[in-house]
């Protein structure tokens, strides 16, 4: 009886080495993004979500192709591009074939030119570059390339519906635009400036300017700006400690219009601006949480809530991404060929949980989607940001938001 | 018009909020002839531990408790840390207080989160005073420039008027001296500390609902205080008050104003070149007064440095 016990440990033991050596390694996912200084709060709350994105999708259900693991690993880039290509170095080092990153269109221009120019020297050692959220048009027009792929909807597609829901405001008649100064806060002002020309040419436009991003310790004087130029309505693409300051600073100064923003969620945003914000503060993004767009994402909701209980699932396509790159990998057949990965993402079809399809469209690598515009309120809000009550109420949505938009991109293919 | 006199108010109250933390700081400085490179990170604990007393107490005794807690903790950072560092010289003394700082905010991140905390104006507060044409003055940064005016007050009397303060000035200038005579230098020493944390502490409580309470806010304040008290003049709390003043109403000024640089250079005489978009300058051409609001400061300080090395007040140390 001993014996058989000790023959069956044995070969128990023998058969999960046997295993665990028939299972590749994970694949690994660098994070590239700030993790510590102005915007760490919003870098940190996108590695929580990715991470738990990555288990709750893939890992739990058993992994991919033959086991395989999705392995998220944090670096800091302090949103610094500098610091980011030598985080990207040392991921590639680490045998990592995946980045991701987000925060600021800076890192993410750096970022997709080194890869571009890594690959054609490294061919063995190719990467992917899945961006999640740095949303420069120019990304996915004159610069793009075959390794960048992006799943947020780009400057110009945002503002297309956000400006179609200014122009229906009659009452709108003077807007004031500001962001950042980096290519980002241009392109937000550049696409506000066409679109609102095309859609309302009724629109004074009495304010156009930017401020350095992430240093203005007080936006005191660029409110008083804004209201002593009139302005019904203001628009920014700010983020992070700067989002919030804006807002909160025009709010307190004595403006009274809407403002139109791209961010002003999460990340302790939404409860910064609690009852001052309420019916005041618009944003638009992808992905439907109040109300939620399915049953299946309300469950991955809870769930994440359960193991962060004051995070927020404020970037929902980061789920997209995991889902996108994991049936991907399963149709290609391979995790470490990114080129046959690449051209499984190019004009893929999926359903989201968060609502609506995705496409991949393959000729520029952007992701095109429902997209929606929501109120900061605490009104019939299923899913609150920072368990402040407060949350992003869907107004209207735009399906599959400008699916035939022009692209510059002239793809470039590996043979 | 009204918006001059709407500027020169902002432009107060970030002047006098950057006093309260440039004050302590060059009073530590002429005490130990150190620069507290944790000197912003003190102010980030006052607008955390603020927050944190808010919760439970109350703003007012937010405001109460959290600086005398964060010039207790700076005290004891002088009694049981500094003072041991500092027979070995300056420069470890300098690579304490910048380690401090790292630590402060890996802390801060590790209680609070890296997220901004829902810390905010009281509502007995949060209304507007008055309003000159459309553009309200929130009763807060009223209530902000008297809590300074009175702290700066206090100070100096403290400082010039009593027995106390005439120990610490001459303990500043001959403490050897003054030791001679019988009085504890290292405890004043302690207390000069203590305060001046402190003070740092009451800048962060009152700013942490205005600027926001989140981990890069030392960050964000950190390097201009040390442009402050240069300019100032390093130890000399008259200086600091005039620079903080000067950098609050420079940079609201420049940034509420679209002053270009072409107005300017066109103005001395100088013609736009006619192909801007090939001119090497042509960074410089477009520049306008908003996006180099904040590096100003630094542009005085350079200046000063080069002509009055010693700062606007500071005598010149030998």
């Amino acid at each position: 009886m001993k014996k058989i016990t000790k023959l069956g440990a044995v070969s128990a033991l023998s058969m999960i080495v046997g295993a665990s050596a028939a299972f590749a390694e994970n694949i690994k996912i660098a994070f590239i993004d700030p993790l510590s200084g102005p915007f760490a709060s919003t870098g940190t709350n996108g590695l929580h979500q990715f991470e738990f994105a990555a288990d709750y999708m893939v890992n739990d259900d058993g992994g991919v192709l033959d086991g395989q693991k999705f392995e998220i690993i944090g670096y800091d880039n302090k949103i610094s591009p500098k610091e980011s290509l030598i985080q990207l170095q040392v991921a590639i080092d680490q045998g990592v074939r995946y980045i991701v990153q987000g925060n600021s269109s800076g890192v993410a221009n750096a970022l997709t030119e080194a890869i571009d120019k890594h690959n054609k020297r490294n061919p063995d050692s190719r990467v992917l570059f899945l961006n999640y959220a740095a949303v420069d048009p120019a990304l996915t027009n004159e610069k793009c390339n075959f390794w960048h792929f992006r799943f947020d909807a780009n400057a110009d597609i945002k503002m297309d519906a956000l400006t179609d829901v200014i122009a229906q405001q009659d009452d709108i008649k003077k807007v004031y635009i500001i962001g950042q100064d980096y290519s980002f806060g241009k392109a937000v002002s550049a696409a506000a400036n066409k679109f609102l020309g095309e859609k309302r040419d009724d629109i004074e436009i009495v304010g156009d300017e930017l401020h350095p991003i992430g240093k203005v310790k007080d936006f005191t004087p660029y409110a008083r700006k804004i209201v002593a130029s009139g302005a019904d309505a203001v628009i920014t693409g700010n983020w992070g400690a700067d989002m919030l300051g804006l807002g909160k600073s025009v709010i307190e100064n004595g403006f009274d219009g809407p403002i139109y923003t791209y961010y002003a969620a999460g990340s302790g945003i939404t409860a910064a601006f609690g009852e001052s914000g309420k019916d005041r503060i618009r944003l638009i993004s992808q992905g439907g949480i109040n109300p939620i767009a399915s049953e299946e994402a309300r469950a991955a909701y809870e769930a994440f809530e359960k193991k962060y209980p004051d995070g927020n699932i404020d970037q929902s396509r980061i789920f997209n991404v995991i889902g996108m790159l994991e049936k991907a990998i399963e149709q290609a057949g391979t995790a470490d060929d990114v080129v046959a990965v690449a051209k499984e993402l190019e004009g893929m079809e999926y359903e989201t949980m968060w609502g609506g399809k995705l496409y991949m469209r393959p000729q520029d690598h952007q992701l095109i989607q429902d997209m929606h515009v929501g109120v900061h309120t605490d009104e019939n809000i299923d899913f609150d940001y920072d368990q402040s009550g407060f949350g992003v109420l869907t107004e209207s949505t735009v399906e599959m938001a400008s699916m035939d938009s022009p692209t510059t991109c002239e793809m470039k293919r590996p043979e | 018009m009204e918006l001059i006199l709407v500027n020169v108010i902002d432009g107060l109250v970030t002047g006098l909020l950057l006093f309260m933390l440039s004050a302590g700081l060059t009073l530590i400085f002429s005490m130990m002839g150190v620069l507290n490179f944790a000197h912003a990170s003190f102010y980030m604990l006052g607008a955390y531990f603020a927050y944190q007393i808010s919760l439970a107490l109350g703003f007012w005794m937010g405001l109460l408790l959290a600086p005398l807690i964060v010039g207790v903790l700076g005290a004891g950072v002088e009694r049981y840390g500094l003072r041991r560092v500092h027979q070995y010289g300056h420069v470890p003394e300098l690579i304490f207080t910048f380690g401090l700082a790292l630590l402060i905010e890996e802390l801060v991140q590790f209680i609070w989160g890296k997220n901004q905390m829902p810390y905010d104006i009281p509502d007995i507060l949060n209304f507007t005073a008055f309003s000159i044409a459309g553009n309200s003055i929130p009763a807060y940064k009223i209530f902000m420039i008297f809590i300074s005016v009175a702290i700066f007050i206090g100070l100096l009397y403290i400082l010039t008027r009593t027995r106390v303060g005439m120990i610490i000035q001459a303990a500043l200038s001959y403490p050897r001296t003054v030791e001679a005579l019988g009085h504890n230098v290292p405890l004043i020493f302690m207390g000069v500390f203590g305060v001046g944390t402190a003070l740092a502490g009451v800048a962060g409580v009152i700013a942490g609902p205005v600027l926001g309470t989140f981990p890069g806010m030392a960050f964000v304040l950190g390097s201009i205080v040390f442009v402050t008290i240069v300019i100032g003049g390093l130890g000399s709390l008259w200086g600091a008050l005039v620079a903080s003043l000067l950098i609050g109403w420079l940079t609201t000024f420049a940034k509420s104003y679209n002053i270009e640089m072409s107005n300017i250079l066109n103005g001395i005489g100088i013609v736009t070149p006619s192909n801007l978009e090939d001119n090497i300058f042509r960074d410089l051409w477009t520049v306008t007064s908003p996006q180099i609001a904040d590096i100003l400061p630094y542009i005085l300080m350079v200046l000063i440095l080069i002509f009055r090395p010693a700062g606007l007040f500071g005598k010149r140390h030998t």
